[in-house]
């Protein structure tokens, strides 16, 4: 399970999975990405974090190659996103129609049309790697249960399903964890670690700043520009924060240093991180 | 007992009666498997202008004595290709762009019918169906039109399923995504084309919505969707056609009128069942 051969995207042989360069995108005239460069390499779990309307879906879109950036390229293994069917997307879980009449596995499977290819029906080494990718995310009693009967982190845990099923090298995930409670997130989590082990990399965009600092090998912290890029510790300077939260941030002396109060999430909801 | 198969038997002993009845069958068995698409991606408003805005294509292809089929088709897949591109090109939101055009092509189909002296009469017709005017050539025309869509949607039911879906997943797959959609939007043009002469410009609508709607209420998987869509609708053809014979109504309307009756009686059932189920249902623990 560790290699995975690509028989399918125009892959480099020891390219890199993700190479970003001079990235800028625009919408109707506002910046919303400003000349982003990096690498991102292989097998790495990487958290996207930074204020709203900082850019991280557009990076993410960008990388899926369901957005055209303005200027600069994305490279995915070498090559131009636009071959690759190795790029699994996870949308925002309130972009998705719960009450569409499909059953789990139907969703895990939509991951595998584009190798089952035209005018042919899934056969059962298909059915097969449904049922092995439910079993993987703990989902595989609920296969024939329509997705509308599904909590938020079954969800999540579905899409992941449905990644594994395309065989992805590249799973981007979209603010996956907002609005689990902690088993859920956890689980979810746990998840990614076993798509490390599997050698894929892993992108989440999360305005979690703990979590991101805890759990992720790297940390990329945006605000339209790159502001930070690298291992938490480094990448969430208090200096990094400041310049992407800017007066949003609050530094609160503490026994072991300071505190970091950001203001800018979702919902009116805090996060606090050491620094 | 013979006098009950005589009633049933009765209405289909004129041949024109039994091409009606093969012509409503097969609107009312393609229209809901379309429709199920057309239900679950919220096309509804787009599938009723399309409907009127294939009129002047009718009068053209009626003046010039072609098959009414050909003109509509032309009509409606430009229509439907133009309002996609007013859509995507310009800042103007794809329900205006469809009002936009589907005013102006209604207008000029009625202005069309109304320089002709027999306006009365073949207005009605088109607005509301001609389902025992329906001829020979035409039901073969309406026959391999119907098997033509069945046949696409069936060999690109999981491609068509994904776009519905998850339009996302479908371009990172790599999937012909404008293709796709452009192609449901002609055979949309094409559906509403077959159903044309049994229930007319005007109720088209309720051929493609309401009988997958009702589904909808039965059923939470999307073959069984469509399967329920169709039996419903073939039945609420059949049916029709006995209110219109017996109760001498226009057939088109009868129709319509069966499937609505449907719908409403599936809601009040499935409403009731649901409280009930509600009431009784302990608290789901979340997870």
């Amino acid at each position: 399970m560790a290699k995975r051969i690509s028989r399918f995207g125009p892959h480099v042989s020891g390219a890199p999975p993700i190479v970003i360069e001079a990235l800028s995108v625009r919408y109707n005239g506002t910046l919303a990405l400003d000349d982003l460069q990096l690498e991102i390499p292989s097998g790495a779990r990487v958290a996207i974090v930074g204020p709203n309307g900082a850019g991280k879906t557009t990076l993410l879109k960008v990388i899926a190659g369901t957005l055209t950036p303005t200027t600069g390229q994305v490279s995915i293994f070498g090559r131009g996103p636009h071959g690759h069917v190795c790029i699994a997307y996870v949308p925002q879980r309130s972009q998705v129609d719960w009450s569409f009449p499909v059953t789990v596995q139907d969703v895990v499977m939509m991951g595998r049309i584009r190798k089952l290819g035209l005018f042919r029906w899934p056969r059962r080494s298909d059915w097969a790697l449904v049922s092995r990718s439910l079993e993987q995310v703990g989902m595989l009693r609920y296969r024939d249960h329509p997705i509308a009967e599904l909590s938020g982190g079954q969800q999540q845990r579905v899409f992941l399903a449905q990644a594994m099923a395309q065989e992805a090298e590249i799973v981007l995930l979209d603010e996956p964890l907002t609005g689990l409670d902690l088993p859920s997130q956890e689980a979810i989590l746990n998840l990614l670690d076993g798509l490390r082990e599997m050698g894929i990399t892993v992108l989440i965009a999360t305005h979690d700043l703990n979590l991101a600092g805890e759990r992720f090998d790297l940390v990329l912290l945006l605000n339209r520009g790159l502001i930070s890029f690298g291992p938490p510790a480094a990448a969430l300077s208090q200096k990094a924060l400041l310049e992407a939260y800017g007066g949003h941030l609050h530094v609160v002396p503490d026994a072991n240093g300071s505190i970091l109060l950001t203001d800018t999430c979702c919902d009116g909801e805090e996060v606090a991180t050491h620094g | 007992m013979d006098n009950l198969l005589g009633l049933l038997l009765n209405p289909f002993s004129h041949a024109f009666m039994l091409r009606g009845l093969w012509a409503a069958l097969l609107v009312g068995f393609v229209c809901p498997i379309l429709g199920t698409y057309v239900v679950l991606r919220g096309m509804s408003f787009f599938g009723d202008a399309l409907a009127h805005i294939i009129l002047p294509g009718v009068v053209i292809s009626f003046l010039l004595g072609w098959p009414i089929a050909i003109g509509a088709l032309l009509v409606g897949t430009l229509a439907a290709l133009g309002i996609g591109a007013i859509s995507q090109r310009t800042e103007i939101r794809e329900d205006a762009a469809i009002g936009v055009v589907f005013a102006g092509a209604f207008a000029l189909g009625v202005a069309l019918l109304s320089a002709q002296h027999s306006y009365a009469v073949d207005l009605t017709h088109i607005l509301f169906g001609d389902l025992l005017g329906v001829s020979g050539s035409d039901l073969i025309l309406l026959t391999a039109l119907g098997l033509g869509v069945l046949l696409t949607i069936f060999a690109l039911y999981k491609e068509f399923l994904v776009l519905s879906f998850d339009p996302v997943l479908a371009t990172t797959l790599r999937l012909p995504v404008r293709f796709l959609s452009n192609l449901l939007l002609v055979l949309l043009a094409v559906v509403i084309v077959i159903s044309l002469q049994a229930v007319g410009v005007a109720l088209v609508l309720a051929m493609l919505v309401t009988p997958a709607s009702t589904a909808r209420l039965l059923t939470r998987r999307l073959p069984y969707m469509m399967a329920g869509g169709a039996a419903i609708g073939m039945l609420s053809s059949l049916l029709g056609l006995y209110l219109s014979y017996y109760g001498d109504i226009a057939s088109g309307p009868a129709i319509v009128l069966v499937e609505t009756l449907i719908f409403t009686l599936v809601l009040a059932v499935v409403s009731r069942r649901k409280l009930r189920w509600l009431k009784a249902r302990p608290v789901r623990e979340g997870n």
